[in-house]
């Protein structure tokens, strides 16, 4: 590694640092100031700091590996499919482009493993290891067609410049009239997958995606039509899970 | 060892976006890619990260969320009360100061809020101040887990607060300026970082099966949910205050900014 290249990773160190710095604070501030005692049982001060450091030495490289490896390669190829005008394509990028991040996203893995853990202690599932593990899969499988539908829903809006809140308000419909009809075990993991699939590495791919597609075409306005595509992939997932609830709980 | 599996489940992650980049690459555009051990290298490094980050998962994230929730709602940490007598939501009051703090001590520095608040204050024309803007969102963020905490002590079912909220979101979509609802939708989904959806998650899931008479599947997910959409209420609650303000002042001056 070279000496600039060291001076960068260091900055993405600061910023994974700051990123994780308020919560280490308020938990530190918190136990020694209002719980005042020492850590429960089970919970040993080397493994947390341990913990912590792995997440940020992870993180670190995450985003140091995303920054330089996919996130170039993902605007080059928006902006050539783009300028290329094929429609199909396009769709086939927006789609695949937003599966193939969601089921890399750190954060969905965390939230559908504990997930998987709930539901299975709630019997709606067997409680083995494997019968979670397959749950674990299958939702993040769902959250991620659900952002590949929402991605492609979205270019589709920005190529007919359909207004964005009409889709939205439309969307929280369709996941109301859902929360009626799906199982009550459903709807929190439900509305929490909305929120997960937007974190590292989906918003920034998507945004070039989006950004690219307004600026290419006249009469869109990179900043009013380029950002919708991240409300659609919060909303979409809710939708998806709902039926994905409905479907192997309801019936059976 | 933990680390080797997790390495083995993490290039199975990140193998399709893999897959469907350099598809995409060579069989679509079929054009080399330039730099390409720049490339590779960076796609070896998401793979290392993402297995540290997992690991770091389990031994400090969950474990952290999920120690506060126990601690802050234990029988001799709460205020006495007599045997047989149901607890009073009010007693819970350090649960609503701690996620009110988490929510918006995370949000307030968080990197990508700046850039976003930046963005905004360009398109309103300099009626909506950067600063102003991320006090709104991490307002949001933590009215929302505050909320969102409130709810899996009372035990109220959570569509009621998304019914809820949706309706707001809708009614000020429909009176907020027209070129911040993009931002406004989308500040929603930045609040959420890697770091602290997992901790939210687990104190969520920690509180629901700590306090007697909730269950984790019915009443600890929701958090994230109300987390992501609350900014959206507070951002355009501040565009339509900065709004009206703008106007005000242009009556005084005589000048009509648009």
């Amino acid at each position: 590694m070279s000496f600039s290249n060291a001076l960068i990773f260091l900055g993405k160190l600061k910023d994974s640092l700051r990123d994780l710095l308020p919560v280490v604070l308020v938990v530190g501030i918190f136990q020694v100031a209002v719980v005042q005692k020492p850590l429960p049982e089970g919970v040993s001060l080397v493994d947390l700091t341990l913990g912590l450091g792995f997440v940020i030495v992870g993180l670190t490289f995450f985003v140091q590996g995303l920054q330089q490896g996919l996130f170039p390669l993902g605007e080059g190829l928006a902006r050539e499919l783009v300028s290329r005008g094929s429609a199909f394509w396009l769709f086939v990028f927006a789609f695949t482009l937003g599966f193939g991040s969601t089921i890399a996203e750190p954060a969905l893995i965390a939230v559908a493993g504990q997930a998987a853990i709930m539901v299975s202690q709630s019997g709606l599932i067997e409680a083995s290891e494997a019968a979670q593990a397959t749950f674990a899969v299958t939702l993040r499988l769902v959250v991620a067609v659900a952002v590949g539908a929402a991605v492609s829903l979205g270019v589709l809006r920005i190529l007919k410049g359909w207004p964005l809140h009409l889709i939205i308000i439309g969307g929280y419909v369709i996941v109301l009239i859902l929360t009626l009809l799906a199982p009550a075990e459903i709807v929190g993991i439900a509305y929490d997958s909305g929120g997960v699939t937007t974190s590292t590495i989906t918003v920034p791919l998507v945004t070039a995606l989006g950004v690219g597609l307004a600026t290419a075409i006249k009469g869109r306005n990179p900043v009013l039509d380029g950002f919708g595509l991240i409300a659609f992939a919060s909303v979409m997932p809710i939708i998806f899970v709902l039926v994905f609830g409905i479907v192997a709980f309801e019936g059976g | 060892m933990e680390l080797v599996n997790t390495f083995g489940s993490t290039i199975v992650d990140v193998a399709p976006i893999i897959a469907i980049v350099f598809g995409f690459q060579y069989l679509v555009i079929k054009k080399p890619i330039a730099h390409l051990k720049e490339v590779i290298a960076g796609f070896v490094l998401v793979v290392i990260g993402l297995a540290l980050f997992l690991v770091g998962l389990d031994m400090a994230l969950f474990p952290i969320g999920e120690m506060m929730a126990t601690q802050l709602v234990s029988e001799d940490f709460l205020p006495p009360i007599e045997a047989g007598v149901s607890r009073h939501w009010s007693d819970y009051y350090w649960v609503y100061l701690f996620a009110f703090a988490i929510g918006a001590s995370t949000t307030i520095a968080e990197p990508s809020l700046i850039a976003v608040s930046i963005k905004a204050a360009e398109v309103s024309r300099g009626t909506i101040d950067p600063f102003w803007l991320r006090i709104a969102v991490a307002l949001g963020m933590a009215a929302g887990i505050t909320l969102g905490a409130w709810r899996i002590v009372t035990g109220y079912p959570l569509y009621w607060f998304v019914l809820g909220a949706y309706i707001l979101v809708i009614i000020q979509t429909l009176l907020a300026p027209r070129n911040i609802i993009p931002l406004a939708y989308d500040s929603g989904g930045v609040t959420t970082s890697t770091i602290t959806v997992p901790v939210i998650t687990a104190l969520g899931l920690g509180l629901a099966s700590a306090i007697p008479g909730r269950g984790p599947i019915l009443d600890g997910f929701g958090m994230i949910a109300l987390a992501c959409l609350f900014p959206i209420i507070t951002v355009m609650g501040y565009a339509q205050i900065a709004q009206h303000q703008a106007r005000k002042q242009g009556a005084l001056t005589g000048e009509h900014p648009k």
